[in-house]
């Protein structure tokens, strides 16, 4: 129980995924120009990853790494399937992505109208695989673990992209030398959010 | 056709400057925010990119008349897994302790938006030599930010270049101190700002209001 609630702490605010590794940031860019869609695609990512990572973590210890394949019989325990994590991992991602938008448009197509555009992005957002191979870095203890973590880091994501939104609702109004506007103020405000978020590190629980 | 005729030049200039995709585009910022605190691991990556998204446009631009339209994305991750895995197998075998030091960015290079944005935007509607100019031409663009932003931060960080120690010591005795701010996260997206702020100040038409 410990180990789940320090894993949740750290990788919601030290290891955020945008602050502190800068994953996602193509969407975390483009998207966070409302509050509103922010939060929709920060759950959706959460929600994402909080489904592949267990699969992954799976895949990873019983099929994919050295030695994992032993539960199939001694001739198996030498054959190590490591270099095909990257395939595997973003196949898993992307047939992931699009089953949740084909149940997502049958059931809930209101959330459907409203996320259209950004379901079938999440495949390629780098936080998503990004979980995927810091939890092979890990080496987490089981997945129960690795689950928390995938949740943790979506949090942290969604709470780094719905604040970014807010803060850019506010920036309209205020007056930036032209050449930073938009996109070079962004970063700005990023990397100041992520001095921010460093007061976090060395955090334990 | 000649080889570079007017039209390929600037499919393969375009990106450097005008175009460019990281700083223009905003395309494949991930990466090259996390892997530019040193000079050498920047270079690396950048030739990376590049190699990856020249040859994924490719093979994406040969096969473009055979993909079905509703599983182009899958069959585009596919070729870039397979040459991303190439890659990092070679990374691991002849530069280990750079591929050590780029850790999951390596694998992560499969979900550039540069890698996907060129092949959804250019490979599925040109021709196989275009496109792979055009891959060169967005590689090296994205290297060129790449490169920047690690020289800054390595030579303001810890005042060396390539891992040599740049500024003599003699400065060091008088007071000056490397500032260790530039070697955390959040000064590569401070130094990549005032970069768009250069770059945009001389190029007005790409303001925004």
């Amino acid at each position: 129980m410990e180990e789940l609630l320090s894993t949740f702490v750290r990788s919601v605010f030290v290891e955020n995924m945008i602050f502190a590794y800068y994953l996602g940031m193509c969407s975390f860019l483009a998207v966070s120009k409302n509050v509103k869609t922010a939060l929709g695609l920060g759950i959706a990512v959460t929600f994402i990853l909080v489904c592949t990572l267990p699969i992954n973590y799976l895949l990873e210890n019983y099929v994919l790494k050295e030695g994992a394949l032993s539960w199939l019989g001694a001739r198996f325990a030498e054959v190590n399937l490591s270099f095909l994590s990257l395939l595997i991992f973003i196949a898993i991602i992307a047939s992931f992505t699009q089953l949740v938008e084909m149940v997502v448009e049958k059931f809930a197509p209101a959330l459907y109208a409203s996320l259209g555009i950004f379901l079938p992005l999440i495949a390629v957002n780098c936080a998503i695989l990004g979980g995927s191979l810091f939890m092979q870095q890990k080496a987490f203890a089981n997945v129960g673990v690795a689950s928390v973590y995938g949740l943790g880091s979506g949090i942290g994501w969604l709470l780094a992209i719905v604040g970014m939104a807010a803060i850019r609702e506010k920036l309209a109004y205020s007056d930036i030398p032209k050449p930073l506007k938009g996109l070079g103020i962004s970063f700005i405000i990023t990397g100041l959010m992520g001095i921010g978020f460093m007061c976090f590190s060395g955090l334990k629980i | 056709m000649g080889l570079l005729s007017g039209k390929n030049k600037e499919v393969l200039v375009g990106p450097l400057s005008k175009n460019n995709p990281v700083i223009v585009q905003m395309l494949g910022i991930c990466s090259a925010l996390a892997v530019t605190s040193k000079l050498e691991p920047s270079i690396v990556m950048g030739l990376s990119v590049t190699a990856v998204v020249a040859f994924a446009n490719v093979i994406i631009s040969l096969l473009r008349n055979t993909i079905p339209n509703r599983i182009r994305i899958i069959v585009q991750l596919v070729v870039c897994a397979a040459l991303v895995t190439i890659i990092s197998e070679v990374l691991k075998a002849f530069a280990y302790d750079v591929n050590k030091q780029l850790s999951v960015f390596v694998g992560l290079i499969i979900t550039n938006c540069i890698l996907m944005g060129r092949l959804e935007a250019f490979a599925l509607g040109n021709s196989p030599w275009e496109s792979f100019l055009d891959g060169i031409g967005n590689g090296l663009g994205y290297g060129i930010i790449l490169v920047i932003v690690g020289f800054f931060r390595e030579l303001l960080g810890s005042g060396t270049l390539l891992g040599l120690q740049v500024i003599p010591q003699a400065f060091y005795d008088f007071g000056y101190a490397d500032n260790g701010l530039m070697i955390l996260p959040p000064m590569a997206l401070i130094v990549v700002a005032v970069i768009i702020w250069v770059h945009r100040s001389r190029n007005k038409d790409l303001q925004e209001n």
